[in-house]
């Protein structure tokens, strides 16, 4: 089943991860954007999520409440190396996803790609 | 992202102007769209337009014919009427909840940086201040001086905007006489009805702290639709 969970998503968070973006790129760091595009069941954070992840590894915000940024950030690390975007699916059914510790019984669909 | 299209949506979001950026996830091609304009690689055409568009009056974000539309609606905000003890651990806590947080006390000596670090401070009274921004569906008013003088003026503001939630720090007994005097004013019971006092759950807190966590919890409850129901 298609969950989008619809509400507002806090401005102040957004405000935090993209102005940590903004003073990243200023600083002439690498930075890449991972967003959530898709839910499907139960995921724990709404469509339109976001991770921002910069060159050394430093990261902020949150696509999953936990449970797979470590991968998202090492394909992020990815993207900021060779500009290519990312799509990048999660689910219980996924060996990956099982590995990675996707415990809340969702599937998540991310988008990854390099800012600047 | 394109740095030029990045900074862009920064600038709008800080001008709090409603906006989309509609990304095709394959070829990482983007357009950023607003109620009247669109830029960027990805060129939209009119029907696409048209449902990004709705998308971003109803703020949600989502995928249409393969594009992701990631929508960045206008802010939330909390005003806190008084620089007092229970703002200093207020103030925080809204930021954190997602509220971009103003504190207004006429009171210079209270509304100091040194006391609120990183929240936008307005040393004017608040009703000149709520003039200045006036309160959207998307605001939270909230008093808490005690000081009738203060807290009044600034009630009266929000009762005539149409913010989604107005509290009043306060006892029963304090909140009658407060009700007493915005009738003399001519709000009726029915507007009167739109404050919540005494503001915050019922947690029987008494440190700043625990008050504090009280009114963000009510504030939050009716953000998503949950309304508190008083005696």
């Amino acid at each position: 089943m298609t969950l989008p969970l619809p509400g507002p998503i806090p401005t102040a968070d957004e405000n935090a991860i993209l102005g940590q973006v903004a003073t990243w790129l200023d600083e002439g760091r690498g930075v890449a954007l991972a967003t959530v595009t898709k839910i499907w069941g139960s995921a724990p954070l709404p469509v339109g999520s976001h991770l921002a992840v910069a060159s050394d590894g430093s990261f902020v915000g949150s696509v999953s409440g936990g449970c797979i940024e470590g991968a998202v950030i090492s394909e992020a690390l990815d993207a900021i190396g060779d500009g290519r975007p990312r799509n990048l699916e999660f689910g219980v059914s996924d060996e990956q996803a099982w590995a990675v510790g996707l415990a809340c019984g969702g599937t998540i669909g991310i988008y990854v790609e390099r800012v600047g | 992202m394109k740095t030029q299209l990045f900074h862009t949506l920064q600038d709008l979001r800080r001008r709090h102007q409603p906006v989309a950026v509609v990304t095709n996830p394959l070829s990482g091609d983007q357009a950023l769209v607003t109620a009247d304009e669109q830029q960027g690689a990805l060129m939209l055409g009119d029907e696409a337009l048209t449902r990004v568009r709705q998308m971003l009056g109803e703020d949600v974000s989502g995928s249409i014919d393969g594009l992701f539309v990631r929508v960045y609606g206008p802010p939330w905000s909390m005003v806190l009427i008084g620089a007092v003890h229970i703002a200093q651990a207020l103030a925080p806590m809204a930021a954190l909840a997602g509220f971009e947080v103003t504190v207004i006390d006429p009171r210079s000596a209270f509304a100091t940086s040194a006391r609120f670090p990183g929240v936008t401070l307005i040393a004017d009274w608040p009703n000149e201040a709520l003039q200045r921004i006036p309160p959207t569906a998307r605001t939270a008013v909230i008093s808490l001086t005690h000081d009738p003088k203060i807290d009044d003026v600034g009630l009266i503001e929000a009762l005539r905007s149409p913010a989604f939630f107005i509290g009043a720090l306060g006892s029963t007994r304090t909140h009658a006489r407060r009700k007493d005097r915005l009738r003399e004013a001519g709000f009726t019971d029915e507007q009167l009805a739109r404050i919540a006092a005494p503001v915050g759950l019922d947690l029987g807190g008494r440190l700043p702290g625990e008050i504090a966590v009280a009114v963000i919890a009510e504030a939050v409850g009716v953000r998503r639709g949950r309304r508190r129901q008083r005696p």
